[in-house]
């Protein structure tokens, strides 16, 4: 529990951190261009790791994992709102384990 | 500027203050549910209340938050989850970046708040508009952002009593999904879909080519996967915008 607590105090800082230096020290410094590009594609690099292998285990079977995962692809293909998306697809998986 | 006399009396600070809190109530909707499945989802997973509230008040990071979880019952090192975690949020920093020449308050005990509070949909909304150039304004937006999102968390943790297993057994899927809707929007533009393509290959070969023989845990293939990805494309497409 003390070890728990130490960790989530550790993720805050490293969250904070990145959020933090460049609002207070990085309003005058130009970054190289390169570095720009890789920053920039962060995001959708970290978002396609995270998702994948990973959904194929996030339920209990691969199968209604899978299904979840078409559901919310489907859904943000729609560009409805994330939460429709999220909600959609937890009752996409919990439909496809009662039913079937 | 002439009307900075004007906008620092208490009054105005006030108002600016609540403009933001208005323009935060988008947000604050979208997140309460999100919040409320993180909740849930750490209750799926027998993590104690008091880590899951503590993650809300002093994480506030959604995806990481989610990843936390997730990278904790599979059993990874604390040190590969805070450098997940580290990469994960590495975004922020162009956001921060972006909205410190926005931002024309100078008060570095505000902008040092402010910062807590930089997230995908708070800069979203504090990007686009104009009063953003008002620290108090976008306080206002992420205090609000803030407040939604350990509202949630408390009633996905004392809601999750009740639950029937089958409906908790599917929350899994809600990291996911929330990850999918946040990329599969983006993926119009040829580098990010490059990208993102270049991440999920090199997730399948570590996967399936080098963790039967050689074992990586889910947090370090993450970020394998994350820095090579990110690293073709920043070399491969030098002329084209990103976004």
């Amino acid at each position: 529990m003390i070890s728990l607590f130490l960790l989530v105090l550790g993720l805050a800082l490293v969250t904070y951190l990145p959020r933090v230096i460049p609002l207070l020290w990085l309003k005058d410094l130009a970054l190289p261009a390169y570095m720009k590009r890789f920053l920039s594609f962060i995001p959708y690099a970290v978002l396609a790791s995270l998702i994948f292998p990973g959904v194929l285990s996030s339920t209990t079977t691969t199968t209604s994992a899978l299904f979840g995962g078409v559901v919310a692809t489907t859904l943000a293909l729609l560009r409805v709102n994330l939460v429709v998306v999220v909600i959609g697809a937890v009752f996409g998986v919990y439909a496809f384990q009662t039913l079937l | 500027m002439a009307t900075s006399i004007q906008s620092t009396s208490p009054s105005s600070q006030q108002s600016t203050f609540r403009a933001g809190l208005r323009a935060g109530i988008p947000v604050a909707i979208g997140y309460i549910p999100i919040a409320i499945a993180f909740g849930l989802l750490a209750k799926s997973f027998d993590l104690p209340n008091a880590i899951t509230l503590s993650m809300s008040f002093f994480i506030f990071a959604g995806a990481s938050q989610f990843i936390t979880v997730q990278l904790l019952m599979t059993g990874s090192m604390y040190w590969e989850i805070i450098l997940t975690t580290f990469i994960l949020n590495s975004r922020h920093f162009l956001m921060s970046a972006s909205l410190s020449q926005r931002i024309e308050t100078t008060s570095r005990k505000l902008l040092a708040t402010i910062a807590f509070g930089v997230t995908d949909e708070t800069f979203s909304i504090a990007s686009t508009r104009k009063e953003a150039r008002s620290g108090l304004f976008v306080l206002g937006l992420n205090t609000i952002a803030f407040l939604a999102w350990n509202i949630g968390t408390w009633i996905g943790v004392f809601l999750a009593f009740g639950l029937p297993g089958t409906l908790q057994a599917s929350m899994g899927i809600a990291l996911y999904a929330m990850f999918i809707g946040l990329l599969v929007p983006s993926l119009t533009t040829r580098p990010v879909f490059f990208v993102a393509s270049f991440a999920i290959m090199i997730q399948a070969m570590l996967h399936w080519g080098i963790t039967p023989f050689f074992p990586i845990s889910d947090g370090i293939r993450i970020i394998i996967a994350t820095v090579v990805a990110a690293g073709i494309g920043a070399f491969v497409f030098k002329e084209e915008q990103v976004t």
